[in-house]
Formats: structure tokens, C-alpha cells, sequence
């Protein structure tokens, strides 16, 4: 049954307010968490036989002002990011129950409904067909998942959830807006259109500082110095650090990156007028720099953040770099990080679960008492890496090819030597589990997380493989995104 | 009855209602006479709104025809102000019955007389076509809020409405210096017959001393920044309701009559090009949005709070009004109309939260989203439209403001605005940080969710914020009919 998008985004909005009610039954709250999952990911999963065949659902909804419209559009990119939102939710829905249970949180009424209302804002943000539309569901993503980092309520959570919605309100409200008033004001429409809609609207001198305004105003994309609410997110409980801010809400930062790039910019002006390229250095620069700060932290859940500051910025730079093969890269890399990057941080909870450790040193040969979370640890690091046999391979070929593409050795230098820091940070954490002599207090028998969080990890470790022998699906969708634009 | 025959009676039938109101007996006769004459005020109002974007309707008191008599004149300006003030009174009195029986348990007859009185005044001031008119129910307005101010249950309250008083007095004043110049001038005090007059007068120091003493009083009465200290001691201390109606109706009613004033009878090239109306109200909005925000920041009362904040949402109003464009004047419209709904929720909110914790203190509240959580999702979910989130009204008035800035040719404004408003992301999350995610303070006594009849009041006017966020051929529509009307171009 082919459902309109916003019913889609409505399903996981009424499932919230359940949720919201069913509040300490723990059972009924459970079965209802599981029935709006599984609707909302149906629901989203039918909408690909359409696009694939190139008639996928739009819907006006409602004009808020004349010409300024609440109206979705079912289109690949914003497919491929609801796909990874929804299937994704699945698996973190039997990992985040269990999680939060184990752990004794409380409230858990708010702290699921949250969570939905967060992926409905998402859904609603991959689907958006104008600017303001993205605009309302990017707001609406920051302002529900506050109560989530702030949830455990200490004076630590509430500063990390301050500094949180402090950053994201502020470029948003302080640059976004601004930036969609500016394309409103110069050009009449905020229509998403394939190949922009800003060429001969603005004089071209201005259209780096527009791209700027947008590119930190999407402060959930984490282009430096606009990062730093990343890190203070980490307060929250692993469940949320896994979902929302390594797929739902970061991923809505760079999904929008790509989305204002291709369908407010247009590929052809960006090349044209290399209007980004300065972005694409900033980007580049994100990138080297979140990986060398990466390397020093000690927290493994901060370094994490890191390493996701830094990816993300794979994206804007291959946003920015604007040529076909890095738009492609950049629209598959959406998902092969997300994939990748949540079974990092199922990692980090689950060894925070089974053994309450946070930092990195503390794991020197707990790989032999967990072997399943760091065997799936070690398949996301490499994903991440980017090497053959994981799916990260497939979006970091493409970004490097793209930036061949545009001759920029910079660029290719800065992806290059991400990989590098990448195994020096990353990779060396599983290989110390595994073959470092044990720190103190680690158990030479098997201890391992609890069921339901090993089997989500497996899974999400068996899908980085899994994307990279079957990346087709990914890569029709990221194709199909150009061929309106750049033709 | 043709409707212009009827629309002098949203203003008479509170000012006739008041005195039977104040010998009525008991508690519930007097609310239920004041609620029927303000829901008459506003089925009048509603009524005569479809009309007004076709034309301004005029109704000569006494049959006496202008400018010899008084005469009512009604645009779609002042018939945009006139059902905001009815509708506030009309959907605040319902919410308004419980709280005031906790609040004032004595004399609730005087009590509603008053606030019939005050009422009728805002009415008469926006709907009168009649300089001298405006002065009349100025002061009835002004007068009988005074006497309200000092129902405050705390005895604070005193010495707020006397500071009130005092500053109330200056700012009428002032305007009674300027009406009475321009009555030197030109020898007549209908608005629309001076504005005809004026003209061939407007080079004298005279004229111009008349509109900066009319501009300096309705500033006064605006709270415009600096003249705002009277406010947020005032609407701290007053009592719930009171706070309610003024923070959405009184500076409300100031402001469109500086407009009509400024517009209208001096007209727009004289306002802005003889004086520097322009700069100098640009000046102070920007000085007021910044130095209300700023101190709101820092406020531990939460009524308070929101009495520093309404200084600062009088300054985007005004900013939007200092552009003399006809896009500034609507947006500055637009967010009267939409600031009025947003105070109106908060303050409407908190009036419930002090009914039953009976503080208004920022540590008194802590923890109290868990034990009220309806009350204070409805504080949240206004203060979201406060700070201008998208689907809120506040959106809706950024959007026009910033635009007509943009369309002004002055883009600097727009990190002002933008940088206040993330000011009132900081003031209003402190509440919401406060309420849900900080434990209880020791010594309260655990407190019950309010019960349905206040709650239902309160959402009925969230829901307001959200739908006129959503749907706003109603608000837009009237705010741009209401600039044209001021600017005198077109119907």
C-alpha cells in the first residue's frame, strides 16, 4: 500500500503521542514503540517502487503564507535517507529497550516518544519539496531530541543539552533562516528544483556567502567551528548517541547539505561559479582536523563523535565539490556511514553495559570477553576506513573519483590522509581489545551484552558488508538524483 | 440595523455594564455580566471585520455630523485592534473566574467593574475617530487599570500601580499637550479633519512640538524603551488576570493609536521626513529589543520575565513600524496581533501555575513539569511560538519582519532580530531546563495538575498560536489591509 509522504511522517508523530501515553507500562509502551516502527519503515520502504520508476508521491499539504507551502516530494535522495532512518529505527528500537531498561533509566514514557517524534522529524525532513518545509522539520528534529540528551537530568546532561540546542538554534535560526529569507526574498520560490533555483537571481558575487550562510547554518552537518554541539550531545544515553546523532539527526544535517546544493544551488552553478569551494576546504579541513583531535581523546563515545564530525564533512565536501561522481559518493556515503557509525556506538553501549567502561584504555583485552561487540566494532571501524569487502569502500571511491573529477588534490589528499588517522584512532581499539594483554579488571572469560543488543549489532555489522556486494539499489538512487540536474 | 449602527456598542454595552456590574452581588453574577458585554464587544467586532477590508465605516455620535460632532471611525486597522481586545477579554474571562476567586475572594462586583471599565476604554481609544476622544478613554482605560494593578495580592502591588500611575500620567498628559496644540493649530480635534488641516500648518514649531508630545506620551503608554519602567513591576504584581489582559491588549492599543496618529493625521512624509520619527523610533525598538531581551535573561520572577520580554516584542513591532514602508507597517501589525496571542498563552499559563504552587519564582518552579504537565507544556508550546519556531505565529511575524527589513534595503537589521531572538531561545528555555529537568526544591509541597476548566482556556489560546501559525489569511490579510488603511493607500 503506497502511502502519501505525509502520512508517513504522521505515523511516527501519533505513535509518539501513544507512546507519551502508554508512559511507565513498560509492556504496552514496548509493543507500541515496535507497531510504529515497523508502520513507519512499510510505509517508506513502498515508496521505492515508484521512484525507482520515476513517479515518486508529492503532496501539498498547505500554503502557510500565498507561495510559501508545506508540501513533500518523494525523491531519491531524500528515499535513500528515510530508508536508512526507518531501517535503522528498527534495529535500535530492540537495542534502545533493552539499553534503557538494563541500565535503570526513568521517564521512559518521554524518552520514546522523543524518539519518535525525532525520526517523524526526519522523515519529514527527507521528504520536504521546499526549503521551508525542511526548514519547519529541521527545527523540529533539534527541539525533540533536547529532552533526549538531557534525559538522565544531571547537571552534566543539562549542560551538554544546553550547549546542544544551543548550537543548532543559533545557526539555524542565526544563518539558515536568514539564507532562506535571503533565496525567498531574491527569487520567489523555495521550491526544491533540479538544477537550482538561484542562477541569474543572484549576482554571483554573493553566492559564496549564501553557501556559507546555508552550509554553517546547517549546523547539524558539523562543519567546523560549528561542531561543537556533537560532542556535548554525547551526555546523552548510547541509544540516542546511536540513532539520532550518528543517522537521524546528522544525517538531516548532511541530507540537507546535499538537498540545498543540488536543488537550490544546482551542480552546474556550483561548478561553475565554484561558489563552494571554499566550503570544500573548510570541509577538508574538518575532516583532518576532527581525526587528529579524535586521536588524543580518551572517551570512547567522545572520539566517536569526532570520527562522525569528521565523516559527515565527506559529505558537504563532496556536496560542495558539486561534480557528478561526488554527488553520487556523497549521497551513498549517507548511508554507508550511518550503517557503519551505529554499530560503533551499539559498541560503546554495550560495553558500557556489560562492564561500565568509557574510556579507550580500559579496553585493552576486553575483545576476548566480548568478542561479538568487538568483532562488529572491528566491521565498522573498517567500513569506515573505507576498505574493500564493507559499503564504505563504494561511497569513498566515488568521493575521491569526484574530486579527481574537479582536479582538486587537496581535497583527494585530505579523504587520503582521513583514512590513515582512521585506522590510528579507530581500528587500534578493536586490535587493542583483541590482542593487547588484559587491563585491570577485565574478565578473561566470555561476559558479554545482553541478547537483543548483540543481535542488533550483528545485524547493523552484517549490513556494512551487505552494501558492499549489493550497493545497486544505492547507487540507481544516487544516480537518479542527477539526472534531473545535471543533464 | 445596518453594522455601523451596531458597532458603537462593543465600546457602550461594557461602559454601561460596569456600573451594574459593581452593584451586583456575589462572585459569579458580576463575571457573567462582564463575559456577556465582552463576548457583545467581540460578536460586534467579528461581525463588522468582513466590511472593513472594502472600506473604513464612520458612525457620527448623536447624529451630530463630523467635524462637528464625535465620530467613530473604523478601518481595517483599528478593526483588527478592536477584535483582538474583545476576543483576549471574550476567551481570558472563562479561564480568568477560578483564578480570580482565588486571587481576589472579596468584591469581585468592583473588581469586574473595573475591568469592564478598563475594557470599554481600550475599545473607545481604538475605535474613536476623535483626537480628544482618544484622550477621554485613555484615561478611563488608565484610570481603572490603576485601581486593577492594586488588586495584586501581594502588597508590591501598591507601589507598582502608583509608579504606574505617576508614569500613566505623564504619558496622557503629554498627549493632551499635543492634542491641545494641534487643536491651536487648526481648531479641530477630528482625526480626519485635522489630517486635511494640517497640511497648510505643519511648518510652525507648534505642529511639530504636538507630535513629538503625542508621540513621547503614546510612547510612555507603549512602553516603548526607555519609557518602559513602569511595566514590568506592574505586570508582576498585578494580579493573573489583569497581567493577561494587559500584556495582550493595552500597549497593544498604544501602539496603533502612535500609528494612527503618525500616519494619519500627521501623514507619513511629515512624521518621517520632518522629524527624524524614523531613525529615532528605529533607535529606540533596536535599543528596547536588546535591552528588554537582556534583562529577561536575568529575571528569576517569571512574570517579570515576560514583562522584560513584552518590552522587547514591542521593539520588533516598533522596528517594523520605523520603516514607514508599507511591508514594515503590516509586519509590525502582524506581530501585535500575534504578540498579543503569545503573552496572552504565557502569562494565561503561569497564572495557572501560581494558582496552585502560588509562586512565580524560576527555583519555586523547578521540577514542576513533572507534576504539572499540562500547564507547562502549555508554557512551553507558547513560549516555542515567543521564540519564533516555524508553524507558530512568532514565526509568522519573523518572517514578514525580516522581509520587510530585507525589502527595506537594510539587511543589518536582520542580525538584530536574529540575534534577539536566540535572546528569547536562552529566557525561555531557562524555564523549560527549570521545570522538567531540575529535581523539585526541597519544601514544596507536591501539587496537583490544574483541573480541565483552567486548562482548557489556556489551550484554547495555544491552539490560537499554532493556527494562526499555520493559516494566515486571517492575520496577514488584516495586517496588510490594516498598513494600507494607516498609509491611507487604497480601500
Amino acid at each position: 500500500m503506497l502511502l502519501s509522504p505525509l502520512t508517513v511522517v504522521l505515523i511516527p508523530l501519533v505513535g509518539a503521542l501513544l507512546i507519551a501515553l502508554a508512559g511507565d507500562r513498560d509492556r504496552l509502551r514496548d509493543a507500541l514503540g515496535w507497531i510504529t516502527a515497523i508502520a513507519f519503515f512499510s510505509g517508506v520502504v513502498a515508496q521505492v517502487g515508484p521512484v525507482l520508476d520515476g513517479a515518486g508521491r508529492s503532496q501539498h499539504v498547505w500554503s502557510l503564507m500565498p507561495g510559501l507551502d508545506i508540501a513533500f516530494a518523494v525523491e531519491p535522495l531524500g528515499l535513500i535517507f528515510a530508508l536508512v532512518a526507518a531501517t535503522l529505527w528498527l534495529v535500535a528500537t530492540l537495542y534502545a529497550q533493552c539499553y534503557m531498561k538494563t541500565l535503570g533509566y526513568r521517564h521512559l514514557g518521554r524518552f520514546f516518544a522523543c524518539y519518535a517524534i525525532a525520526l517523524g522529524a526526519a522523515a519529514g525532513v527527507a521528504f520536504s519539496a521546499n526549503l521551508l518545509t525542511l526548514f519547519v522539520f529541521y527545527e523540529v528534529l533539534s527541539l525533540s531530541t533536547y529532552p533526549l540528551v538531557a534525559h538522565s537530568g544531571t547537571a552534566k546532561a543539562r549542560d551538554g543539552a544546553r550547549i546542544y540546542l544551543g548550537y543548532l538554534l543559533a545557526t539555524s535560526i542565526g544563518l539558515l533562516l536568514v539564507a532562506v529569507l535571503w533565496v525567498w526574498h531574491s527569487t520567489g520560490t523555495l521550491e526544491f528544483t533540479p538544477g537550482g533555483i538561484i542562477a541569474g537571481h543572484i549576482d554571483p558575487v554573493w553566492i559564496p556567502v549564501l553557501a556559507g550562510l546555508f552550509m554553517l547554518g546547517i549546523g547539524k552537518a558539523a562543519l567546523m567551528p560549528v561542531h561543537r554541539w556533537l560532542p556535548a550531545a554525547m551526555v546523552a544515553p548510547a541509544p540516542v548517541s546511536a540513532l539520532l546523532h550518528a543517522v537521524a539527526v546528522v544525517k538531516a544535517g548532511v541530507f540537507s547539505v546535499l538537498k540545498v546544493a543540488v536543488f537550490v544551488f544546482g551542480t552546474d552553478t556550483l561548478v561553475d561559479t565554484g561558489a563552494g569551494l571554499w566550503i570544500s576546504w573548510v570541509a577538508a579541513f574538518t575532516i583532518v582536523a576532527a581525526s587528529l583531535i579524535a586521536l588524543r581523546l580518551e572517551d570512547l563515545k567522545a572520539r566517536l563523535a569526532y570520527s562522525t564530525i569528521s565523516q559527515l564533512n565527506y559529505i558537504v565536501l563532496g556536496a560542495m565539490v558539486a561534480t557528478p561522481l561526488a554527488v553520487i559518493g556523497a549521497a551513498m556515503h549517507i548511508a554507508m556511514h550511518a550503517v557503519a557509525k551505529i554499530t560503533l556506538f551499539f559498541g560503546a553501549g554495550a560495553i558500557q553495559v556489560a562492564h561500565d567502561r568509557k574510556k579507550v584504555a580500559e579496553l585493552d583485552g576486553l575483545g576476548r570477553a566480548m568478542p561479538i561487540t568487538f568483532g562488529a566494532f572491528t566491521i565498522g571501524t573498517l567500513s569506515i576506513i573505507g576498505l574493500p569487502l564493507f559499503g564504505g569502500a563504494w561511497s569513498k571511491w566515488y568521493l575521491v573519483l569526484g574530486s579527481l573529477e574537479a582536479h582538486q588534490w587537496v581535497l583527494v589528499g585530505a579523504l587520503m590522509a582521513s583514512s590513515l588517522l582512521n585506522i590510528l584512532y579507530l581500528l587500534v581499539i578493536p586490535i587493542r581489545a583483541f590482542f593487547a594483554p588484559a587491563a585491570e579488571g577485565v574478565p578473561n572469560h566470555y561476559a558479554e551484552a545482553p541478547w537483543p543488543m548483540l543481535v542488533a549489532m550483528t545485524l547493523t555489522a552484517a549490513g556494512c558488508v551487505a552494501l558492499f556486494f549489493w550497493p545497486d539499489p544505492l547507487y540507481r538512487l544516487a544516480g537518479m538524483l542527477l539526472e534531473g540536474g545535471t543533464s | 440595523m445596518a453594522i455601523s449602527e451596531w458597532l458603537p456598542f462593543s465600546v457602550l454595552v461594557p461602559l454601561i455594564a460596569a456600573p451594574i456590574c459593581a452593584l451586583l452581588p456575589g462572585r459569579a453574577l458580576p463575571w457573567l455580566l462582564a463575559w456577556l458585554a465582552a463576548l457583545a464587544s467581540l460578536a460586534i467586532t467579528a461581525s463588522a471585520l468582513p466590511q472593513l477590508w472594502q472600506g473604513a465605516i464612520s458612525y457620527p455620535f448623536g447624529n451630530w455630523p463630523p467635524p462637528i460632532g464625535i465620530e467613530y471611525r473604523i478601518d481595517a486597522a483599528n478593526g483588527l485592534v478592536a477584535l483582538l481586545v474583545s476576543a483576549v477579554a471574550a476567551f481570558v474571562l472563562p479561564w480568568a473566574r477560578p483564578i480570580n476567586d482565588h486571587e481576589i475572594p472579596e468584591r469581585q462586583g468592583v473588581f469586574y467593574a473595573l475591568f469592564l471599565l478598563a475594557f470599554a476604554g481600550l475599545l473607545g481609544i481604538t475605535l474613536t475617530g476623535d483626537a480628544f476622544n482618544v484622550f477621554v478613554f485613555l484615561e478611563i482605560s488608565s484610570l481603572s487599570t490603576y485601581a486593577l494593578v492594586a488588586h495584586g495580592w501581594d502588597r508590591r502591588a501598591l507601589l507598582a500601580s502608583f509608579r504606574y500611575l505617576i508614569m500613566g500620567t505623564v504619558g496622557a498628559t503629554f498627549l493632551l499637550i499635543g492634542i491641545g496644540f494641534l487643536y491651536m493649530m487648526t481648531g479641530t480635534l477630528n482625526m480626519a479633519d485635522l489630517a486635511e488641516r494640517l497640511p497648510e500648518v505643519q511648518d510652525t514649531r507648534t505642529v511639530r512640538a504636538a507630535l513629538a508630545f503625542i508621540v513621547v506620551g503614546l510612547g510612555l503608554k507603549l512602553a516603548l524603551f526607555p519609557l518602559h519602567l513602569w511595566l514590568p513591576n506592574a505586570y508582576a504584581y498585578a494580579p493573573s488576570f489583569i497581567s493577561t489582559f494587559l500584556a495582550a491588549t493595552a500597549t497593544k492599543v498604544a501602539l496603533y493609536v502612535m500609528l494612527r496618529f503618525a500616519f494619519t493625521v500627521f501623514g507619513v512624509e511629515y512624521s518621517f521626513d520632518a522629524l527624524p520619527l524614523g531613525a529615532v523610533l528605529m533607535t529606540l525598538a533596536i535599543a528596547g529589543m536588546f535591552a528588554g531581551s537582556w534583562v529577561a535573561m536575568f529575571q528569576r520572577n517569571l512574570k517579570r520575565l515576560l514583562a522584560y520580554s513584552s518590552v522587547a516584542q514591542v521593539g520588533y513591532m516598533v522596528l517594523g513600524v520605523s520603516l514607514a514602508t508599507s511591508a514594515g507597517v503590516a509586519a509590525g501589525m502582524l506581530h501585535l496581533f500575534n504578540h498579543a496571542l503569545m503573552k496572552g498563552a504565557l502569562f494565561m499559563a503561569l497564572g495557572t501555575l501560581f494558582w496552585r504552587v502560588g509562586s512565580v519564582r524560576l527555583d519555586r518552579l523547578a521540577g514542576i513539569g513533572r507534576e504539572m504537565p499540562w500547564t507547562m507544556t502549555a508554557f512551553a508550546l507558547a513560549g516555542l511560538s515567543l521564540i519564533g519556531v516555524p508553524l507558530t505565529a512568532g514565526f509568522i511575524s519573523k518572517w514578514y519582519l525580516v522581509l520587510a527589513v530585507l525589502e527595506a534595503g537594510q539587511p543589518w537589521l536582520i542580525a538584530l532580530i536574529m540575534i534577539t531572538s536566540l535572546m528569547a531561545v536562552y529566557y525561555v528555555w531557562r524555564v523549560i531546563e527549570a521545570a522538567w529537568f531540575t529535581p523539585a526544591p526541597a519544601g514544596r509541597e507536591p501539587v496537583r495538575e490544574a483541573p480541565v476548566r483552567l486548562l482548557v482556556p489556556v489551550y484554547v489560546v495555544v491552539a490560537a498560536n499554532f493556527w494562526f501559525g499555520i493559516d494566515t489569511r486571517l492575520t496577514v490579510g488584516g495586517a496588510e489591509a490594516a498598513a494600507r488603511a494607516l498609509l491611507g493607500v487604497g480601500p
